[in-house]
């Protein structure tokens, strides 16, 4: 039992708590680019930040298989997310349900996740990625469901190539992956009904 | 033309207080325990988590005093509950050789190994009322014999299988079975999703589509193999752990019904087998699934599929009661819009109508 | 943890009472309710199928020195599951207490009595055949 003995606990509350989450990540996803804080669990294993942490707690299950990066292998969280989400690790992207990456530099191709069938397309990915910052840094423009006009989100993080891999994404639709950013605590939305387009290049 | 129609809150919640009431019955009288229906209503019980595909006696016995003995009310409301609960893994699959047996008796074989084991059952009662039983009875108690039972009893199927003459299983794959819960459902059904919808389908319903392959629609010459009743240990591996751990037992019922089978291009003539296994003490829902798993086989094994009984989407899609009867009194809600369109329809068809007899007597007149 | 998971809870309760110094801990997880689909094999010996699930109540603990302890139960039990997790826990390592043996032992032996007297019930059903033997 010696890969659970330094884990730490998951939500205080679970019940509570898990409802928080799940209400501020509708929130986020029926409004892209509206930037939600989450109340993530008190010492989430480093490299997942409390709104990854919280994601994780209140939307990954024995039913979602999950990917992760290599930059969230290589601790302890692998354990703590089998732990506490009884989920099952997967090594292929496209084998996933959901997918987490902390390193967003090297995250793989969006193209590379699963993205649902013509009949089922809810069942594509949710791919949650962490960027550096929330808020500051290079500006995506957002168009879609939920916006009225446009609205706009600035990260720090992000690789170059998003925009594009975004709209590639966005020609599959109703079948594409969802993504949600997170930085720290707090968490923005990106389904795949919304266009991003980068103003800057 | 759409209208919103309101009102009748207060309908529906003195509705409720007089459902009360009438599930309370006569004051004076104690009302029934959980305990109390547990354990003596005990194969209501088991019927509730058998067709609520949840088991757990103490709820089942809740849902069954709250929908006032109506067990396929109770297996709703227990579907309910189980729909707020997470899933937390999926078992090893039981191993019902080692079963903890109750009951265990073949119509194949008299002498065979572990003996047969009548156990509790009404098979040898002469069905007269009991009126003894309507004054209060004491406990009673059964007499033990001095050695319990063989800690493991092989299957009547392994004894068949040794000769060669029992058609094997598929060999134990590592394949993910379908799970009708999460799953949409897909025809022809794999095996495993038939099984699991069976063994949580209405037992009316299954029994009756058994019954009708030994009626001719479904050219079944069934034997019952072996019938045992009994507790299994369930074992899980938490991801956690990585190593399985046993959890506790529960009650199961199984039966395998041995089918002559003529044999095809490629196979020789042998026995077949239909498998049934369900949540408690239910022989006559287990009998009735290893019939029906046995006619479902019939294309696989090169058969005519021309009876009701051997048409996966006729059984599989009718055999729920939870959707069955949800989908039959859903036509006490509202229908008053869709009824005023039938209504004017018919009323301009009768117009039509006639015009047209009324231009057709002219015509002849004529 | 099998013993754990088929305990009653009142022993349980009498297990943890009979520790000295009274173990501290600290939820890791839970106590929790949820299901377990069971599986069964198709004809009794073939690959698996989804039979149901059953209600299990589940926890893990850490005590104080470190040791983690986990429980699952069948039912909806939390406080039994959340003392079964520390029972688990206290059992871990070396130098297992001679009062937790006891219990331990205690337990085991109610289960097996009641699985014997089931089985003997049963047996006493069993049918001994006889034949006879056709005169002339």
């Amino acid at each position: 039992m010696s890969s659970v003995d330094g884990l730490s606990p998951g939500f205080t509350a679970p019940v509570e708590d898990q409802q928080a989450c799940f209400r501020a990540v509708l929130e986020a996803t029926s409004r892209p680019g509206t930037i939600v804080t989450l109340a993530g669990p008190t010492r989430p294993p480093a490299p997942l930040g409390g709104a990854m942490a919280a994601v994780a707690l209140t939307l990954v299950d024995a039913d979602t298989p999950l990917w992760l990066d290599d930059a969230i292998m290589a601790g302890a969280a692998p354990s703590w997310l089998r732990f506490h989400c009884g989920c099952r690790l997967v090594a292929d992207p496209s084998s996933a349900v959901f997918a987490f990456a902390a390193d967003a530099a090297a995250l793989p191709p969006l193209s590379r996740f699963f993205a649902g069938t013509d009949e089922y397309p809810d069942r594509g990915a949710t791919i949650v990625v962490a960027v550096a910052a929330l808020g500051e840094g290079h500006r995506l423009t957002l168009t879609g469901p939920g916006i009225a006009g446009t609205a706009m989100i600035a990260t720090t993080g992000l690789q170059k190539g998003f925009a594009a891999m975004r709209a590639a994404n966005h020609r599959l639709f109703p079948r594409g992956v969802d993504v949600i950013l997170v930085a720290g605590n707090r968490l923005v939305s990106l389904p795949r009904s919304t266009t991003v387009s980068s103003p800057e290049g | 033309m759409y209208v919103a129609v309101k009102g009748g809150e207060r309908a529906i919640e003195n509705s409720h207080a007089v459902l009360a009431e009438a599930r309370r019955g006569d004051a004076a009288v104690p009302p029934l325990t959980l305990p109390q229906i547990a354990g003596q209503l005990g194969l209501a019980v088991d019927r509730v988590m058998a067709e609520a595909s949840l088991y757990d006696r103490e709820l089942a016995a809740l849902a069954i005093k709250q929908a006032q003995g109506d067990l396929v009310e109770g297996a709703f409301l227990l579907r309910a509950y189980r729909t707020t609960l997470p899933r937390f893994c999926a078992s090893l699959p039981v191993e019902t050789e080692r079963m903890v047996v109750e009951r265990r008796i073949s119509a194949t074989y008299k002498d065979l190994p572990g003996g047969q084991v009548l156990g509790p059952t009404y098979d040898y009662t002469h069905r007269l009322l009991d009126f003894s039983l309507a004054a209060e009875g004491d406990a009673t108690s059964a007499p033990r014999a001095d050695t319990p039972l063989n800690a493991t009893m092989p299957h009547v199927t392994s004894l068949l299988g040794a000769e060669g003459l029992m058609r094997p299983e598929a060999p134990d794959q590592e394949r993910e079975p379908a799970d009708v819960t999460r799953d949409p459902p897909r025809f022809p059904a794999d095996r495993s999703a038939r099984l699991q919808t069976l063994a949580r389908g209405d037992e009316g319903f299954v029994l009756a589509m058994g019954y009708s392959t030994q009626r001719g629609y479904g050219g079944a010459h069934p034997f019952a193999g072996e019938i045992r009743h009994g507790s299994v240990a369930v074992e899980i591996v938490p991801e956690e752990l990585g190593f399985p751990i046993t959890i506790g037992d529960i009650m199961v019922t199984e039966c395998e019904m041995v089918n002559q089978f003529k044999g095809s291009r490629t196979e020789k003539p042998q026995f077949t087998r239909g498998y049934g296994l369900v949540f408690g003490h239910g022989e006559r829902k287990a009998m009735g699934m290893a019939l029906v798993d046995r006619a479902l086989m019939a294309a696989e094994l090169g058969e005519d599929a021309v009876h009701p009984a051997q048409d996966h989407e006729f059984v599989l899609s009718h055999c729920d009661n939870v959707e069955s009867s949800g989908f039959v009194q859903h036509l006490k809600l509202p229908h008053y819009v869709d009824f005023q369109s039938e209504l004017e329809l018919v009323r301009r068809l009768r117009a039509e109508a006639d015009l047209r007899m009324a231009e057709q007597q002219r015509e002849a007149a004529e | 943890m099998a013993t754990l998971a088929r305990a009653p809870r009142e022993r349980l309760e009498a297990a943890i009472a009979s520790l000295a110094p009274t173990p501290q801990w600290e939820r890791l997880r839970g106590p929790e309710a949820g299901m377990v689909m069971v599986r069964g094999r198709m004809g009794s010996v073939g690959g698996a199928f989804n039979l149901g699930e059953m209600t299990v109540a589940r926890c893990a603990v850490r005590l104080d020195d470190g040791r983690v302890g986990h429980a699952y139960r069948a039912g909806r039990d939390l406080r039994a599951a959340e003392l079964a997790a520390v029972l688990d826990a206290c059992a871990l390592g070396p130098g297992l207490p001679a009062s937790l043996a006891a219990a331990l032992a205690a337990m085991d032996a109610a289960e097996d009595a009641a699985r014997d007297d089931r089985s003997r019930r049963a047996a006493a059903t069993r049918v001994d055949f006889y034949g006879m033997v056709r005169m002339g």
